[in-house]
Formats: structure tokens, sequence, C-alpha cells
């Protein structure tokens, strides 16, 4: 077990390195004149635009601004957006919120995934089973670019039943329709998975045995089925990580929440590098400690899996 | 290995770190911070620093943290504000600028002449990259603050400036200084307007010419507000009234700057009562804003002015009557009032109406829709037969772009095309590489309202925006001669000489004059916009 965490935590710093690489050659590439950028269409000065090419080794080669780049890194030194701030300041400010509402919106989605996938599975072909079935195809056809602005319309300024947008230091309840908005666009899946998972272990031979042996039918289903079932979806959720995380670009952008999202947007459009590569470099660090704390849930799940 | 145990644990941490971060900062929504205070809308400022401050968020938030110098009437003739008494020796180089006894900034200190001498200093200092630089280079001294780089593109650079103080500026006595420009401007008086041309405290600095780290975070100032807290990254800064100000003081107690990154957003708070008051408007809600808002619908005008260029080096457009003839088969009321839906008015002259010597329809005829008229001028002049207008696709410029298109189309019964650029950067390049783009879309936003604002950058020489390289010289000269003229008044005759060249000549298509399109709750009243796009703070007020 312990070897096989720090072998995967080896494996972690190659990728953290690729990935960021990739992410740094892009923004290099996409790049066509982030002074430019920075002030939209006004005519820039010559010493302006001479001395903010210097401050941000704008004119050097690809290499030595990765090199540049990465050895202030690994100081710890996230380096400075084109407008002047920390990053590393950006990022404290701007990860709370997304946590938050990532949190909420994995909670959401998960416990209507499950109870609404498990209830559908023992009523096959019933008329909630349908019912949902239509319910998730359509919410597999909308986008969240579609969603979010809907939501907000309806919820928040038609009926007035949500607040229409929420900022840093919202409310749980500020937060939670662009929460449920966000669970939209992931409990569709996690909810059919559930169901066929289910449905397939309640023919299981371990299941027949526990009704022979008289236990409650709810015991059988909650408790022997479920666990069984849930190690598919538990992978489910933690790839659903990654939709929530570009889901959120659109929906922080819709409900004004400073979060990651916004900011790897505002980035992009504007050109900053830094800023950018910044911020998706810690997005990758979470994602591979996600993922490695999945594998872990499998061992916990499924006494089969054992790691070495 | 692992039992029932560690996967009750993990559910139970898992829950537990849900509630933590459900909960945590759930400070309530901020309530304006007294029933007498307005939310207003804006995005997140690049920078506060007045000198580096250029975009329209960072210039709402000043107008709340400190007192210009100069303001404009009614009739945009500038006059004193923070400043007592603004003169000028004859010859029109040297201004005397002396300023109102009393005021001090929010941390007490005085407002003295130095004040204003130590931020401009600051500001066109070429190695501080203030982006609000180039508003010095009027006064002496500029050039040798800002060295030029000897052979531009080229590997060598520009030489550290031997100094980092105008010789231009003067400091007679605690409230008077004098201001000494590189070539004589009847007009100063306007120009030191802008935010940029504010004082900044000693506090400011944490030595002689360095700004001490995180003033910007809480700026210091001599207006009617002064900060409450930190300037709170995209999410809010709170200004509260200034007890000692000695101004003009305002009606309302403080200002809350929402920060949006999206104005659909803030769209959506103003009509759910959240927001006082929303600047601009969304495009993408401009059709539901008069149902929405009602009469809390507002429009006034401001500096925007749109147009179409042609780039010189391009043959097919040579001829004036080409050009004529492009402009009169353009309806721009009815782009105006279908695509923008009331939102621009159309543009028939070369400067915005919002400075003083603006002439309506100076134009001409070649601004009026005329498709007889200017099919028969197009084929006289034999003009090309395939017709393409530029675009950078990230401003929202498709659809009147497609609009224009079509009406040329017709009128013309020639090929008209939208050419997509990515960003506005890529156009500059390929411009600059002297690339057939066809015709380019363009705007300007004054700087400070003379028509001499319009006419230098964009029809210039050297203006920094005459992208498509027109060069006249005798227009540059009756400029010239009206930008050193004894009077402003006399300033206006040679600049209205001038536009009647471009009338002639018709270097660019004018298209469109923007319009500040904005709306308020029902919680506020007297909601005025200047012609700077900014909330007039001195006569908004709340009602009951």
């Amino acid at each position: 077990m312990f070897r096989y965490i720090v072998r995967r935590l080896l494996q972690m710093i190659l990728t953290f390195f690729g990935a960021t690489f990739v992410v740094f050659a892009l923004m290099f590439a996409n790049q066509d004149d982030p002074i430019q950028a920075l002030v939209g269409e006004k005519p820039i000065s010559d010493t302006l635009r001479a001395e903010l090419t210097e401050r941000y080794h704008l004119d050097d080669g690809f290499l030595s601004q990765y090199w540049h780049y990465m050895s202030n890194l690994l100081t710890g030194d996230l380096g400075d957006s084109l407008t002047g701030r920390e990053i590393s300041e950006m990022l404290s400010s701007s990860w709370p919120v997304t946590v938050r509402l990532a949190l909420m919106a994995i909670v959401i989605a998960a416990v209507i995934a499950i109870a609404a996938g498990v209830w559908s599975a023992i009523r096959r072909g019933g008329l909630f089973d349908n019912g949902t079935l239509m319910f998730t195809l359509l919410l597999l056809a909308m986008p969240v670019v579609v969603l979010a602005p809907v939501a907000q319309w309806i919820f928040g300024m038609e009926l007035g039943w949500f607040p229409a947008t929420a900022s840093r230091n919202a409310t749980f309840y500020a937060l939670l329709l662009p929460a449920i908005v966000l669970a939209c666009t992931v409990v569709a899946t996690q909810l059919r998975v559930t169901r066929t998972s289910v449905v397939e272990n309640l023919r299981a031979d371990y299941v027949r045995t526990a009704r022979a042996k008289g236990l409650a039918p709810r015991r059988v289903v909650w408790v022997h089925v479920l666990r069984n079932s849930l190690i598919p979806v538990i992978t489910l959720i933690g790839v659903d990580l990654g939709v929530l995380m570009s889901g959120a670009i659109v929906t922080e952008d819709v409900f004004n929440i400073p979060g990651v999202g916004s900011k790897l947007a505002q980035g992009v459009r504007t050109e900053d590098g830094p800023l950018v590569v910044g911020f998706v470099s810690v997005l990758v660090i979470f994602f591979l400690v996600m993922n490695l704390v999945v594998d872990l849930l499998y061992a916990a799940l499924d006494p089969r899996i054992r790691y070495e | 290995m692992l039992g029932k145990r560690p996967w009750k644990m993990a559910a139970a941490t898992a829950a537990i770190s849900l509630l933590v971060a459900g909960c945590a900062g759930s400070d309530s929504e901020d309530p304006a911070l007294s029933a007498n205070a307005v939310v207003i809308s804006i995005a997140e400022p690049q920078h506060l620093l007045p000198t580096n401050a250029t975009d329209s968020s960072s210039a709402q938030v000043l107008s709340s943290l400190f007192y210009p110098l100069v303001s404009f009437d009614a009739e945009k003739k500038p006059v004193e504000v923070a400043a007592e008494k603004i003169s000028v020796a004859k010859g029109n180089k040297v201004w005397t600028i002396k300023i109102k006894p009393g005021f001090t900034f929010h941390n007490g200190e005085p407002v003295t002449a130095q004040n204003y001498i130590d931020a401009w200093n600051y500001g066109a200092y070429g190695p501080n990259a203030q982006s609000g630089g180039y508003f010095f280079d009027r006064i002496e001294g500029y050039a040798d603050l800002n060295p030029i780089d000897p052979d531009k593109d080229g590997p060598e650079k520009a030489p550290k400036p031997t100094t980092n103080v105008l010789s231009g500026l003067k400091k007679v006595d605690d409230l008077t200084f004098t201001v000494t420009l590189s070539a004589p401007f009847a007009s100063f008086k306007s120009v030191i307007a802008y935010s940029v041309f504010h004082p900044l405290p000693n506090a400011a600095f944490s030595s002689p010419g360095v700004i001490a780290k995180g003033f910007e975070e809480k700026l210091i100032g001599n207006g009617p507000f002064k900060m409450k807290g930190k300037w709170e990254h995209d999410d809010k800064i709170v200004v509260e009234k200034y007890s000692d100000f000695k101004g003009v003081v305002p009606k309302i107690d403080g200002v809350t700057w929402k920060i949006y990154g999206d104005q659909m957003a803030a769209y959506a708070d103003l009509v759910s009562g959240n927001l006082d008051v929303q600047t601009t408007i969304p495009t993408d809600a401009l059709a539901n804003a008069p149902a929405d808002l009602g009469e809390r619908y507002l429009k006034s005008e401001n500096s925007v002015f749109e147009f179409i260029g042609f780039p010189t080096f391009l043959e097919q457009y040579k001829s004036a009557d080409v050009r004529k003839a492009i402009s009169m088969a353009i309806n721009r009321d009815e782009i105006a009032s279908q695509v923008f839906l009331g939102s621009r008015t159309a543009a028939k002259s070369f400067v915005s109406p919002v400075v003083s010597g603006y002439r309506e329809g100076s134009c001409g005829e070649a601004c009026d829709y005329n498709p007889t008229k200017a099919r028969d001028l197009y084929r006289e002049a034999k003009g090309p037969a395939e017709i393409k207008i530029t675009y950078n696709v990230d401003g929202g410029h498709k659809s009147w772009v497609d609009a224009t298109c079509n009406q040329i189309r017709a009128a013309l019964q020639v090929k008209c095309i939208g050419e997509q650029e990515p960003k506005f950067a890529v156009m500059q390049d390929k411009l600059q590489a002297k690339q057939d783009i066809g015709l380019i879309r363009l705007g300007w936003i004054m700087d400070y309202p003379l028509m001499e604002n319009y006419l230098n950058p964009l029809y210039g020489t050297n203006g920094g925006s005459n992208y498509y390289g027109w060069s006249n010289t005798t227009f540059d000269s009756l400029v010239k001669q009206g930008s050193q003229a004894a009077t402003p008044e006399q300033s206006i005759k040679k600049w209205q000489q001038a536009e009647n060249i471009l009338a002639e000549e018709m270097p660019v298509i004018p298209l469109r004059y923007g319009q500040n399109v904005f709306g308020h709750s029902e919680r506020v009243a007297n909601v005025e916009m200047d012609l700077f796009s900014k909330v007039n703070l001195y006569e908004i007020e709340t009602i009951a």
C-alpha cells in the first residue's frame, strides 16, 4: 500500500511537469500581443511597450521563457499576472469559493444520482424508471451554456427564489442555484451508471444468498447491493471532477462567482500566460490527487482489490 | 486489508468537510453599507493608481476617491474644481495652476502643489510603465523621461533616462505650481481633467519616485469618498463619505463598486434589485431592457466613435470617389435602430457630438444614404468588384458588419464579405505587414473633450491610432495651427477647417456614435452619466 502511494506520487511529478510544459507551449503559441490585449484597442506608447516586454520577458524565446517560469515555480514563486497582481494571491482568493461550489455540486449530484438510480433499478420498467430516463436524456442534451443562464433567468430573476448572482463570500443559499446547475452537468451519467450497476448486482448470487437467509429487503439493497454497485460510480465521480471544472468556467461567469473558472477564462481572453499556466498547474495537481484518492477508495469499497 | 471502518470514516470526513465548506465564510450578502449608499457595477479595474488607470472601470472608482482639478460644464467648457484658478501666460506655453486651500487627503495630509508634481513625475517616468504616461507628453521634459529606442525593433535598447523629474513642472508655493509645455497649446486646461492628473499623498511613496507596496490596494485620495477596507479583487470596492471633504458634497453616503466578470450577471442583479446602477446594459439584454426597466432604462451621449478605415496601401481604394460611394451605400440609421436597437446613433461627422466645435453633418452628402447616387459614383470611379471588411471576432462586430455588407451589396451590386480575425492585435499586425485585409472596422474613445483628440490621433500623419496610414500635410498643419492658436475658440475654427478636408478626402467612413445605455433600480433617482461614461456621483440620490 505504502509503496503503491509512493510510486503514484513519483508518477505525479512527471505528469505535472509534462502538463505544465504543454500548457505553457499552448499559451506561448496562442500569444499574439498580450500587451495590446491589456489595453484593448488603444494605441500603446513605445516606452510602455518596451518596459512591459522587458518586465515579462516577452521577447525571449520559448525555452528561455519556460526556463524562467519553471525556475521561479520551483522556488515557490508563481510570478505576477500581466496586470501586476501576484498569482499566488489570486489563487488563494479564488480557490475557496470554487472548492465550495464543486463540493456542493458533487454531493447534490451524487445524492440524487444514487437515490434515484437505486430506486429506478428496483422498480425497473416502472413509471419512475421511465421518468428518470426522460429527465436524464433532457439534461444530457442541454449544455451548461444554456442551462446556467436559463436557470438564472427563471429562478433568480423571474421567480426570485434564489439570489441572481453570488459573490466570493456567498452564503450556502446563494451558491445553491449555481451548484445545482453544475450538478446537472454530471448527474445524468451518474444516475444511469448507478441504475445499470444496481440492476446487474441485483441478479448476483450473493443477493440471492442474502435474501435466502432472511435479511430485510431494504438491507439487501441499500447495504449489500449498493456497496458493490458503487465502484463504477465512484470512478465516474472522480472523472466528473474534470467536467465540473470545465462547467465551472461557464457557471462562475454567469453567476459572477470570482473562482478558478472565471479567472482562467479571463486569463485566456487576455493572453495572460503566467496566469493561465499558474492556475492550470494547480488544477493538474488537484486532479492527480483526486485520482489517487479515487483509486484508494476502490480498495476501501472492494476488499478484493489490493495495491502493492 | 481495509475493513469497514475506514470506509465509514471516509464518508464521515466527506460529510464534515462539506458542511464546513458550505458554512465557511457565510457572512451575509453585503447589504449596502448604509441606507443612503448605492451599489454600482464595474468590471475588475486593471489598476487603481491614477497614472496607470486608463480603463473605464478604474476611471469610475477614481471619480469617487479623487477631486479633479477641472471638470466640464454643460457646454463642455472646462471649469475649475479642485483648482482655484488656472491661468496661462501669453503664448499658451506656461500654465499656472493654483489649487484651493484647505483640502486634505483621506489620511489627513494637506493637498499641496508638490503632491501634483510628484504624482505627475511618477506617471511620466518611462521605466514606471504607467499606461497613462502618454498624457504627460505635452509637458516639457517628457522626452528626457522616455528616451527613444535608437533602432526600434532592433537589438539595441533605449538608454535609461537620465532624470526622473519633468523639467516643465515648477513649484511656486505650497498651493501653486507652473506647467511649461513643450509647444503652445490653448486647450491644455481640458486635458488635465483626466484622472491621470490626480495628486498623490506623500504616504503613496515609500521613497521618492517609488510607490509604496500595497498603496494601490488601499488608495488615499483627495475626493468626497474614502476607501473602506481594501480593494477586494473580483468582488467589490467599498467607499464611504470622507467627513473632512471641503468640496461639493454628494447626496449619498457611500458607493459599493460591485465587480462583475460578465455584464449579463450584472443585468440579472439589476433586474432583481440587488444592484442600483448598471453603467452598460449588455447587447444581449437590449431587447428586454425597455420592458424590464421601463423608465429606469436610460441613454445619454458619450464619446465613442465607430468608423471604417481604408488602408492607404490598397490601390483599389485610392480614389476618394470610391470611398464616398461606399459610404453613401450604407444606411447608418437602419443599422443603428435594427442591429443596435437604438443603443447607437448614426454618425455624419468626423468627431463626436460631445466635443465643442462639432458640426452636425459636417461629412456632407457623402454620409447620407443614397443608393442610386452611390452606384453611379462607384461605376464612374471604377471601384473594385469585391469589398472586404475585416473585424475582430472577440468584439461582437459580426452582426453589424454583415448588415453593412448586405447594404453595400444591394446598393453597389458588388461582392461584399466580412472577414474575421481572432483579435484586434492580429489585424494590426496584418496592417503593418501591408497585407490586403480590405476595409477595417475601428473605434475611438476620447481622452479629453477636444476636436483635436479625434483629429490628431485618428487622422494625423503621426496619429497613434491612424492604423490606415492616411496622411495630408495641409490637414496636419491646420490641426497644429489650431492647437497653437491663441484662444480655444480660434483653435476650434482651425480644427473645423481641418475637418472640412476630411469631408472632401473621406479617409474613413464615419458610422456611429456610441451612447451610455444604462439602467438603475427603484431605490435611486437622478442617475446621470457623463461623456466619459461615468456616473455623476454628485447628483445621484437614494429614495426611501
